[in-house]
């Protein structure tokens, strides 16, 4: 790791004056900036600590919905019991993700700060290749092991995922990103590669996320994470989904889905097609696995990665089946067991 | 341009004065600039947990944890684990009581992750310690015997203190 400057902002303004100045990195829980430090992909010059700042802590829920601060613990919000109960894909979407360790460090607003775990991206001395770390140097993925790579959204430039579990939570719920100087809905926060992977938010140099809201929703209400993996607990997604579902007073006719997916995709990935074909309908297998085929519109595979366009579907479907039946008597639903 | 950063920090209860330059984790502090070399290095990248320590009774991995970050809060290593006199944690006797390790080098994580899963109230049964000690991995494939140690140590801390003490 290379040696930096180590600055301990005094306020919010301090620190985002300072991170405008080229070199100049934020440090919250530091998992992330800490180990891409240490594989030289990140290069500080400047280290600026946010983490003894107050005011940008804390989890407030009522009535209209949850505000949870940017630096409030990934732990901390996965074990708050109004959390769980408002927002139960929020709250799984958490604790299935890292380490108990790292769930007590990293905080809510570095999370969805995290880059891509790609192999290539994280290995500068064996790979220089890397259009999201070295803008037109190629992409060292394309016609490598590509397993863990996304089949959405990618680019000619960029085909890596994105690893987060609780943004998926935040894109389904129309959750909203606080910035000191603005709001921005989860999903217009993330970008796609296109041609320049290297710019992953919205966020501008110095812009510092300062907590997210979530609006209260039936469907948030009825929702959960549902993650398939290559090991049964600390590890990335292969893929995963947030759902949340609000039946009509009949039990049975979709009134309102929410459908995010993640491990398959290189941002946060919002399966509106899905929502879209089953609002209205009555949920039964059938409908269910066709609907959830067309959250894979539109997506190339690269060899290794195929198995995601088949595995994903049906982590969707079990998850819709899940929050189908948590409330409503079995029965209500046709052939959901 | 070797810029040295002056930090006053609280590790097990004791006030350690040291120079450091900036990048430096509380882990290598902790082994090469205090001599507490309890805390075991294993991957260096947050994957292994082998330098678990707690910073305020939270459980943290120290190798992604910069030593500057923790002044003005309190460390607490394996070395602090037994009281004044001595006597093991709990945590640390059923370890020994039900063999759970084979060469050692993950324990001292594996012990300070316990100790703070039982404290959390996340050893509730066997399947909710293996979830949640999940970030201490053993090359030697110990678990088995982690599992039990975990299970039999909850049993212990949750039982009143005079029992403890005897145990």
């Amino acid at each position: 790791m290379r040696d930096f400057s180590y600055l301990r902002a005094a306020s919010t303004e301090e620190a985002s004056q300072a991170a405008r100045e080229a070199g100049a990195m934020l440090l919250a829980g530091g998992t992330t900036l800490l180990d891409l430090a240490k594989c030289g992909v990140a290069e500080p010059d400047t280290v600026i600590d946010i983490t003894h700042l107050s005011g940008l802590g804390g989890i407030a829920v009522d009535a209209n919905g949850a505000m949870i601060g940017a630096l409030a613990k990934m732990g901390e919000v996965a074990d708050d019991p109004l959390i769980k109960a408002a927002f139960p894909a929020v709250a799984e979407s958490l604790s299935l993700a890292a380490s108990q360790q790292l769930r007590n460090m990293a905080t809510i607003g570095g999370n969805l700060l995290q880059r891509t775990r790609c192999t290539y991206f994280r290995d500068p001395a064996v790979f220089p290749a890397c259009n999201k770390r070295n803008p037109g140097s190629g992409c060292s993925a394309m016609g490598g092991v590509t397993r863990n790579h996304a089949v959405l959204g990618t680019s000619e430039a960029c085909i890596a995922s994105n690893p987060g579990d609780l943004a998926l939570a935040l894109v389904a719920f129309d959750a909203v990103i606080e910035t000191g100087s603005r709001k921005v809905a989860a999903d217009d926060f993330f970008l796609l590669p296109g041609h320049t992977p290297e710019k992953e938010t919205v966020l501008q140099p110095g812009e510092i996320i300062t907590g997210i809201s979530i609006p209260a929703s039936a469907a948030a209400k009825n929702s959960t994470y549902l993650k398939v993996r290559d090991r049964q607990s600390y590890e990335f997604a292969a893929a995963s989904a947030a759902v949340g579902l609000e039946f009509e007073m009949d039990g049975k006719t979709v009134r309102d889905i929410r459908v995010a997916l993640g491990g398959v995709a290189t941002k946060p990935w919002r399966a509106r097609a899905v929502e879209k074909a089953l609002i209205g309908k009555v949920l039964d297998l059938v409908a269910i696995e066709k609907a959830t085929k067309l959250a894979m519109e539109g997506a190339v595979s690269h060899g290794d990665n195929h198995y995601k366009i088949d595995l994903a579907p049906r982590v969707i479907a079990r998850a819709i089946m899940k929050v189908a039946t948590s409330n409503v008597a079995p029965s209500n639903v046709g052939g959901l067991a | 341009m070797t810029r040295t950063i002056h930090l006053s920090l609280d590790i097990n209860g004791e006030r350690r004065e040291l120079d450091v330059e900036p990048r430096v984790t509380l882990l290598d502090a902790l082994r090469d600039h205090l001599a507490l070399t309890g805390t075991k290095k294993g991957c260096d990248q947050g994957q292994c947990g082998a330098c678990t320590c707690h910073v305020d009774d939270k459980r943290v991995l120290s190798c992604l944890t910069l030593a500057a970050q923790v002044e003005g809060r309190q460390v607490t290593t394996i070395e602090g684990l037994a009281d004044e006199n001595g006597v093991l944690h709990a945590v640390q006797s059923a370890f020994i009581e039900h063999d759970a390790f084979q060469c050692g080098y993950c324990t001292p994580g594996q012990i300070m992750s316990a100790v703070a899963c039982i404290r959390e109230g996340h050893a509730g049964s066997d399947a909710e310690i293996r979830e949640y000690m999940s970030g201490n991995l053993c090359r030697c494939g110990a678990y088995n015997n982690i599992v039990v140690a975990v299970r039999e140590a909850a049993k212990a801390v949750s039982a009143p203190a005079r029992m403890v003490e005897v145990a």
